[in-house]
């Protein structure tokens, strides 16, 4: 724990959870698809379904999609922004199962690419990642991170690991989750330092790969 | 790791220097980043502390809510009682409304108690005449205290309730104020025992669910508390309960609050007649009817 994670985050209100919470996680939904979607659904969950409209918490999805950050003076006019930018956005309160009471689904999709993202808000302005198109996983956001979509054979995680290892990149977590036996599955793999653009293009292109997300921290902006 | 008060005043008495010493030194080695960069970027967040007060006591606007704005304007230029408390209360209030009106804010430690450390250090600053440089040092304090509590107890309202967050606040606030005014570790830590002992037992109600009533009265109380124990520990009054164990009680007393006072909006003020009947013409609150988080 740093200092600043007491004497901070610098953030727009009214509320950690609901407001600078919100904003990173439009953040990560963002980075799955890589670009400003053209259309997203959202689903809020327990808290955030009843109070989100008084903590701006929809106004925070929506300027996290567009890339703001948690102390974005523009957050209050991210409807107007989208508007501009050519987003499209629907929000609904729902029920998403036995998940925390600050939890969200995005439904995104840009040109021919769609992506379903869920997560947390889990107070004070930290959030989890906890699933990709139906993949659960649990990632913060305070490491570098690899998403790898990969086919569920022997031998896939020796040769994604084995690209970091040729580029002296070291493995500080890593989880393999799957929907059902032989078919695609996912590594979530956190390192130690920021993975070169070429290392992410060099796991893209193994053979058992489908298709590579890379996460870097939500870091301050001071 | 912080994680006594005891601790971190041995250390400070031992090595005669400040706690702001032990905490910024202990905050360069576990961040492995260049002192001067950690200051700097403190002075900045003492920069965003300062300005939201400023922010905050012109605010012209109600909260998108309608539900706050115009109490600290009120307190600091139309109240005929103009002293330090007025400017404490007024500053608290000033953050705490521009945080309802989606104003920029520095979360200490969260943003519904993000009113009390600005307000309690940028007057005991101009009491005491210290320098932006020191008040953002005495961030460094209030830090420290802040990383003890959150190791020990909470700083979350839906956890421990509303000491955890506006007391902790205060705490924090009356500890780093001691230091501004040249008081010594030892009474730092008086001041936070005697002003976290002050709100044990304070309970988190929002109206609404909404981050303003009581929220944003509360933090120009807290800062009230917090200059309240400043002034005993520089007359040399002491808690005779250690800091560190009023930080346990006041977890204990947080786990044994009911969840409707733990920031879920069904008790206290929020499930009063006038509460309900708030939250039931506001649009934008909580509904009643559904289970409480």
């Amino acid at each position: 724990m740093s200092v600043f994670d007491i004497i901070g985050p610098v953030m727009i209100g009214p509320s950690s959870s609901h407001t600078a919470g919100a904003v990173k996680l439009g953040n990560m939904a963002r980075n799955v698809i890589g670009h400003t979607p053209e259309r997203v659904e959202i689903v809020l969950h327990g808290s955030f379904a009843r109070t989100y409209k008084g903590h701006a918490t929809d106004l925070a999805l929506v300027a996290g999609l567009l890339g703001m950050r948690p102390d974005d003076e523009r957050i209050p006019q991210s409807f107007r922004i989208a508007a501009e930018s050519g987003m499209q956005f629907r929000i609904d309160g729902g029920d998403l199962g036995d998940v925390h009471p600050n939890s969200a689904r995005f439904s995104l999709s840009w040109q021919n690419t769609g992506a379903i993202v869920e997560g947390s808000s889990v107070g004070g302005g930290a959030v989890v990642l906890t699933g990709v198109d139906g993949f659960a996983l649990e990632y913060t956001g305070s490491s570098h991170a690899l998403l790898v979509f990969h086919l569920d054979r022997p031998g896939s995680v020796a040769a994604v690991t084995s690209v970091l290892a040729a580029s002296m990149l070291n493995i500080g977590a890593m989880r393999v989750s799957r929907k059902e036996k032989g078919s695609e599955a996912l590594m979530l793999i956190e390192v130690d330092q920021e993975i070169p653009g070429a290392v992410v293009a060099r796991v893209s292109s193994l053979e058992q790969v489908r298709r590579v997300i890379y996460f870097a921290p939500l870091e301050d902006d001071d | 790791m912080l994680t006594s008060i005891e601790h971190i005043v041995k250390t400070a008495s031992e090595q005669r220097c400040r706690i702001s010493e032990v905490v910024l030194e202990h905050e360069v080695v576990t961040s492995g980043r260049p002192r001067d960069l950690v200051v700097e970027k403190m002075r900045k967040r003492l920069g965003i502390m300062l300005l939201s007060i400023e922010k905050g006591k012109h605010l012209a606007e109600r909260s998108p809510t309608g539900l706050s704005g115009g109490d600290a304007a009120r307190i600091l230029s139309h109240s005929p009682v103009q002293d330090t408390l007025s400017e404490v209360l007024g500053r608290a209030i000033a953050v705490a409304e521009y945080n309802a009106a989606m104003g920029k804010i520095v979360a200490a430690p969260t943003a519904g108690s993000a009113g009390v450390l600005p307000a309690v250090l940028s007057v005991v600053a101009e009491r005491f005449g210290a320098t932006e440089e020191q008040t953002a040092m005495s961030l460094f304090t209030a830090a420290g205290i802040g990383m003890v509590i959150s190791h020990r107890a909470t700083l979350a309202g839906a956890q421990g309730g509303c000491q955890a967050e506006c007391g902790s606040a205060s705490a924090m606030a009356a500890g780093a104020a001691v230091e501004l005014a040249n008081g010594n570790p030892e009474q730092v830590s008086w001041a936070v025992a005697s002003a976290l002992s002050a709100q044990l037992g304070l309970v988190c109600d929002p109206v609404g669910g909404l981050v303003e009533v009581p929220c944003i009265q509360r933090n120009g109380y807290a800062g009230a508390v917090a200059l309240s124990a400043l002034y005993l520990s520089l007359a040399g009054v002491k808690s005779l309960i250690p800091a560190d164990e009023v930080i346990d009680a006041m977890y204990a007393v947080g786990r044994a609050l009911p969840e409707s006072l733990r920031e879920t909006a069904a008790g206290g003020l929020a499930a009063t007649p006038t509460g309900l009947a708030i939250a039931a013409r506001c649009a934008m609150c909580a509904q009643r009817d559904s289970d409480p988080q």
